[in-house]
């Protein structure tokens, strides 16, 4: 968690987006994270991603837990409201706070030890619950901050910096997410931004539970030959079964595309995802067989990214709680208290 | 016939049931009904931690002094759980009554000697009269009531507009509890002496304008009130009733009226770690939030409380608590949960507890958190029990004053953003220890912040510099001090005649605390009494021990929590504080307390302390 921000000047020559931000507006403090960290680039996607979307920066809230990963929020939209909560925990506060407006951008960050061993109960919450949102779990397969133990998401039989070899089953997140009912999950890796951008774009934009479980290599700790969370295994290993467009609501351009090598998945909200196909036949709405395609690449050893599941007209939280359309924050005593009257009434049936 | 005890309007009723047996709705019907006389009644229910078939008591104290506490005995024991049936035997009062279901012809050693027995058939009765095997349970329940009516004076035309009231629309249920009541009444005209018992309820005026409410319910509605949106709980006996009644309050009071949208969000959480994370993050981005819970609750949440309290963030908590430690008695009351609250979390931490002694104060205080987490941006703990929390209390009315609006505290505007107010999150601008804050998506360049739970500077930099940190634990200081003036302060009560002896209590003793100083009083014992209604302590507090000799801490638990916090905040003499404690699950008596300060001011007067120490 660092304390040095940025030097503000900015070069005069950087592009504005609609919003009127540059790039550089969406970024945070200096990371302390090791130099080559996965974490940096997926902190890097997002900067991109919400630079591209014309956010604007004060409108997302960033939450996170422990660890690591935990401390990305530091390091991208600094113009953001941030909350480094308690291990494994960041789920709830993240709940309530989407409870409390539902109009901010709500973006969590975890990771591996964070989501899928202290907070595993936590994550499978919050996805059950559809809260608006997108979760990503910087994925390393190994805690960080602690200098090297396992974490729940690494493979059985990997083996760590110390030679020791992993005896425990490992915990597949994404499979976790489809199953208590995320309705936006998609992997990928931090080493291939062309896949993540869109994906983390298209998350955002998702008006559900969105999950993206992003391997990110821990380069002190964990990418070394027998993890499978380290660069090289993941280049060797990844299985994309599609490459993804966003495009918004307001710039319906679907012409381009040739029958058969792609598919557009149209939201509720207008939006575009349009997906290269890679592997054959792969139908990112289908539940059922989201599900079995990836429970074969992990039984194959390969690590299968993409968006692997979209239901395109998701609800949320608060469609499900019925809730007003102003954020709850918003209401005043004249909304809330019901006043003098009432409590007489409420008295007389009381005696 | 033994001595016989003769009471008017002034004695206790027992009822001692099978849990399951739907006794429970007979039993308040009963108690509502001598209320709706006039006369005040003073219910508690007794029961066990389980679904069905163990033993479930409530009591019913009839008072037309007004005295709500439990007194202690019983006067009449309606005995209709065989498995109890030798315990409740041996609760009644010299010169008591029994009352008891006469099918079975019992053995004459089962009875006592001095006690007064009553035998109606009311197995027979039923069975005589319905097939149904849930029927001849339920109404056999309806038919004592009925009985006990005749015995007792209870005019039978306020149970039936009682009914008339539950079964609104409901006439074929309304008509056949009328003729169940009516079979008991029948039954006990025909076959006993109106005076077998002399207990009698005579119409009085003596209710006023007071109501009759749980805590629980109460506390919910403070909710409402104090403008609470968000409510995230985890079940948890005694303190789910409150998650729930503040479900059906906002149903009928929080919809917008023209969309038919909720104005609120209610969620069950996973657990209680969730349920005050959720709580938290709501608090965090500008909504109010609040959870109920009960100590094993409190245990879980710890965590949380103290990021909430370091990262100072809202959070309003009630803790309706029962007997300790760890899973304790689930069903039972004690103040015992005084030390995990108010310190709850590592490090140096210190938490406002509110304790609330009615239902009035549980509505007042609930809404007042609200504010008072707003206003000092850290959690507040509403100390309420199983006894206020889940028994029926008669108690003034709620009041809410027209022109309140709610103290949202210091929050930092766009406007005032945008106008170059200097704002650091955690700088005491105004040296009450309490920083500006701002909600979430406040403006697009100025005033956003990270919030944490690891150390900081006055600008929510993260910083390990010991200055730094030192100077941040020393503004939370101030803020508590803050704490200690706005927090509800304590009411006194003075003795008629000038006294050295002082007693301090809190929260759901108040009822027994104040018929004790009655009974103490006209003892010739004179005490002068302070009601401590919020930690922080006021300075009034410390003020009221120095005056004193001797104080009593009257309290529900075993540790004497309240005595050692008091010994922790002020600089005293151990010696002076002196506790009385009662921490059995049961609600403290007024006869307990009235004899063990009575007891320990014998003492005294043998032999001083001072003496006796040198």
């Amino acid at each position: 968690m660092t304390f040095i921000a940025k030097p503000r000047l900015h070069h005069p020559s950087l592009v504005k987006n609609k919003a009127g931000f540059t790039r550089r507006d969406y970024e945070g403090a200096v990371s302390t994270l090791c130099a080559g960290c996965g974490h940096d680039s997926i902190s890097a996607a997002i900067i991109q991603a919400c630079y591209e979307l014309d956010i604007l920066p004060h409108q997302v809230a960033k939450l996170s837990g422990i660890g690591c990963s935990s401390k990305a929020p530091t390091y991208f939209v600094g113009a953001s409201h941030g909350f480094n909560t308690v291990h494994g925990r960041m789920p709830s506060v993240m709940t309530g706070a989407n409870l409390a407006n539902r109009d901010l951008i709500y973006m969590g960050v975890s990771g591996d030890g964070d989501s899928a061993s202290i907070g595993l109960g936590q994550f499978a919450h919050i996805m059950r619950r559809g809260v608006n949102m997108t979760y990503i779990v910087m994925n390393n397969g190994v805690y960080g901050l602690t200098k090297g133990q396992f974490s729940a998401t690494a493979d059985k039989g990997s083996i760590s910096k110390k030679g020791v070899a992993n005896s425990d089953s490992s915990i597949d997140l994404v499979s976790m997410a489809i199953l208590m009912g995320a309705t936006f999950v998609g992997r990928s890796f931090s080493g291939d931004k062309h896949q993540l951008v869109p994906l983390i774009k298209a998350a955002m934009m998702h008006k559900g539970a969105a999950f993206l479980d992003v391997i990110s290599p821990c380069v002190a700790f964990n990418n070394h030959a027998g993890s499978t969370k380290s660069y090289e295994y993941v280049r060797e290993h990844n299985e994309a079964l599609n490459r993804l467009d966003f495009i918004e609501g307001r710039a319906e351009i679907i012409a381009d595309y040739a029958p058969g090598t792609a598919t557009t998945v149209q939201q509720h909200d207008g939006s575009l995802l349009r997906l290269r196909k890679l592997g054959e036949d792969y139908d990112p709405s289908d539940k059922i067989a989201a599900m079995k395609r990836v429970q074969e690449g992990l039984a194959a050893g390969e690590v299968v990214t993409g968006l692997l599941y979209v239901d395109p007209t998701p609800t949320d939280l608060h469609a499900n709680l019925n809730t007003v359309d102003v954020p709850l924050n918003s209401l005043q005593t004249a909304d809330l208290c019901p006043g003098p009257q009432a409590l007489d009434r409420i008295n007389a049936s009381l005696r | 016939m033994p001595q016989a005890i003769t009471a008017v309007n002034d004695f206790v009723v027992k009822f001692a049931n099978v849990n399951g047996s739907g006794s429970a709705s007979a039993n308040e019907l009963f108690a509502r009904a001598i209320l709706r006389m006039g006369v005040p009644v003073s219910p508690r229910n007794i029961f066990p931690s389980n679904i069905q078939g163990l033993p479930t008591w409530y009591e019913v104290r009839i008072t037309e002094k007004g005295y709500l506490g439990r007194r202690g005995g019983v006067d009449l024991m309606v005995a209709m759980n065989p498995q109890t049936w030798a315990e409740d035997v041996k609760e009644i009062e010299p010169g008591g009554y029994l009352f008891y279901d006469s099918t079975k012809p019992m053995p004459s050693s089962a009875f006592r000697d001095d006690v007064n027995v009553i035998g109606v058939p009311l197995t027979a009765i039923c069975n005589a009269t319905y097939t149904d095997a849930r029927q001849r349970q339920l109404f056999k329940n309806i038919i004592y009531v009925g009985a006990l009516s005749v015995l007792l004076d209870i005019d039978p035309k306020e149970i039936e507009r009682l009914f008339s009231e539950q079964y609104k629309g409901k006439e074929k249920l309304l008509d056949s509890n009328v003729k169940a009541l009516q079979l008991g009444r029948d039954w006990a005209a025909q076959h006993l002496d109106a005076d077998a018992v002399r207990l009698k309820v005579r119409r009085a005026d003596a209710v006023g304008d007071r109501i009759f409410v749980e805590g629980n319910n109460a506390a919910a509605l403070g909710a409402v009130y104090g403008g609470a949106t968000v409510c995230a709980w985890y079940p948890i006996t005694p303190s789910s009733s409150l998650a729930e009644a503040f479900s059906n309050h906002c149903k009928r009071l929080r919809h917008d009226k023209e969309t038919g949208k909720a104005k609120y969000a209610i969620v069950q959480a996973e657990d209680e770690l969730a349920s005050i994370g959720m709580v938290i993050g709501a608090a965090w981005n500008g909504a109010r939030a609040f959870t109920a819970t009960s100590g094993p609750g409190i245990s879980l949440m710890t965590e949380f409380i103290g990021l909430a309290y370091f990262a100072e963030v809202p959070a309003v908590i009630v803790n309706v608590q029962r007997g300790g430690p760890s899973t304790g008695m689930p069903t039972r009351t004690q103040q015992s949960d005084l030390f995990s609250c108010a310190y709850a979390s590592n490090g140096d931490t210190k938490h406002v507890l509110l304790f609330p002694e009615d239902p009035r104060e549980c509505f007042e205080f609930t809404a007042e958190a609200l504010d008072l987490a707003d206003r000092l941006q850290t959690p507040i703990f509403v100390m309420t029990d199983l006894d206020i929390g889940m028994n029926h209390r008669l108690c003034r009315p709620f009041r809410w004053d027209e022109q309140r609006v709610f103290d949202r505290g210091k929050v930092m505007t766009a406007e005032e953003l945008e106008a170059g107010k200097t704002f650091g999150r955690y700088l005491d601008v105004d040296g009450d220890g309490i920083p500006f804050r701002t909600y979430p998506g406040t403006h697009p360049t100025k005033g956003s912040f990270f919030t944490r739970g690891t150390t900081k500077n006055e600008y929510a930099r993260y910083s390990e510099e010991g200055p730094v940190y030192v100077r941040n634990m020393e503004r939370l200081q101030r803020k508590f001090a803050t704490a200690a003036r706005i927090a509800p302060q304590p009411l006194r009560y003075s003795s008629p005649k000038a006294t050295r002896y002082g007693v301090i209590y809190f929260g759901s003793t108040s009822p027994a605390m104040a018929e004790a100083l009655d009974h103490l009083e006209a003892d010739g014992h004179h005490v002068n009494a302070l009601r401590v209604r919020s930690f922080p302590f006021s300075q009034a507090v410390e003020d009221f021990i120095h005056e004193h000799d001797k104080v009593f801490v009257v309290e529900q638990n075993r540790d004497g929590q309240l005595r050692s916090m008091l010994m922790s905040e002020f600089t005293l003499d151990a010696r002076k504080l002196v506790s009385v404690l009662h921490y059995d699950g049961t609600p403290i008596t007024a006869r307990f307390i009235a004899a063990d300060i009575a007891k320990k001011l014998g003492q005294f007067k043998v032999v001083s302390f001072d003496k006796a120490a040198s």
